[in-house]
């Protein structure tokens, strides 16, 4: 068994963005037909023990997706638009929770993917905030913070518990 | 401000690992954080301000110096939020593994007949 070197990574790259790193033992154009595929969507989808339905899945620049995720906790709805597909590199979608009061909230997720030696690295950035909270930012001067990582904020909780 | 955008800046960051040590006034950080990044005084205080005002930091006034110190409740909420965005997300990709390596061995037969 080869050792696990497929660790998640996550990091923030500036105020409002997470980008999501991950390796998959498999060609770029096997990942891209499956994670495409809306029939195998509620294979992966979602933590272990919730069950997704797939209610719209309109995959061109501007259709809609929305999935409804069942867990143990309840009923999650989702949904979103899709704004650029590349194909078998790059998605680029919307992302929203759909429950009042985030519904207001519309992340955009930027999926990459890229293959070396048979293996894909899937990069998901995921853009936070409205525009008015970004222009906000820029006015007032702050600059985004350079690719650090949520290990650094791991450090401060254990140093502050 | 949103959390995210709180601790997404390097000097709030920074800030915040000098108060982890344990109580400093604002004087003290300033000079720290002035030496560090090269920002004016005024900057400095501008995030003080903003850390104050989301509740990563407590202050209380001794004499003439305002003491600044870390309050670790809104830290561990963006820990946990952030926790479980990843293991919902760790959870999918390994689902996506296995999915991954059972087509992978059905092409495999496929191509190899």
């Amino acid at each position: 068994m080869a050792a696990k070197t497929n660790a998640l990574k996550v990091t923030t790259p500036s105020d409002t963005e997470i980008l999501l790193t991950r390796e998959f033992d498999a060609p770029r154009d096997l990942v891209w037909k499956t994670i495409t595929n809306p029939e195998l969507l509620p294979q992966w989808w979602g933590p272990r023990g919730t069950t997704l339905v797939v209610r719209e899945f309109d995959f061109r620049v501007g259709g809609g997706w929305s999935y409804l995720s069942k867990g143990a906790d309840g009923e999650h709805p989702f949904k979103g638009e899709y704004r650029e597909i590349v194909a078998p590199e790059k998605i680029v979608q919307t992302f929203i929770y759909d429950v009042p009061p985030f519904n207001e909230m519309v992340a955009v997720e930027n999926m990459t993917l890229t293959e070396r030696d048979g293996k894909t690295t899937l990069q998901t950035l995921v853009q936070h905030g409205s525009k008015e909270a970004r222009d906000g930012h820029l006015q007032s001067g702050m600059e985004g913070g350079a690719g650090e990582t949520m290990d650094r904020l791991e450090e401060l909780l254990a140093k502050t518990a | 401000m949103h959390a995210f955008d709180v601790l997404g800046d390097p000097v709030r960051r920074r800030i915040l690992e000098l108060l982890a040590d344990g109580e400093r006034s604002a004087g003290e950080v300033s000079t720290v954080v002035q030496n560090e990044f090269g920002i004016s005084q005024p900057a400095v205080s501008q995030h003080l301000r903003v850390l104050r005002e989301s509740g990563f930091t407590s202050v209380r006034p001794v004499g003439a110096r305002r003491l600044y110190a870390v309050d670790p409740i809104p830290l561990r909420q963006v820990d946990e939020w952030l926790e479980q965005f990843r293991r919902s997300w760790e959870e999918s990709y390994e689902r996506l593994d296995e999915l991954l390596e059972g087509l992978k061995q059905k092409e495999g037969k496929e191509d190899g007949s």
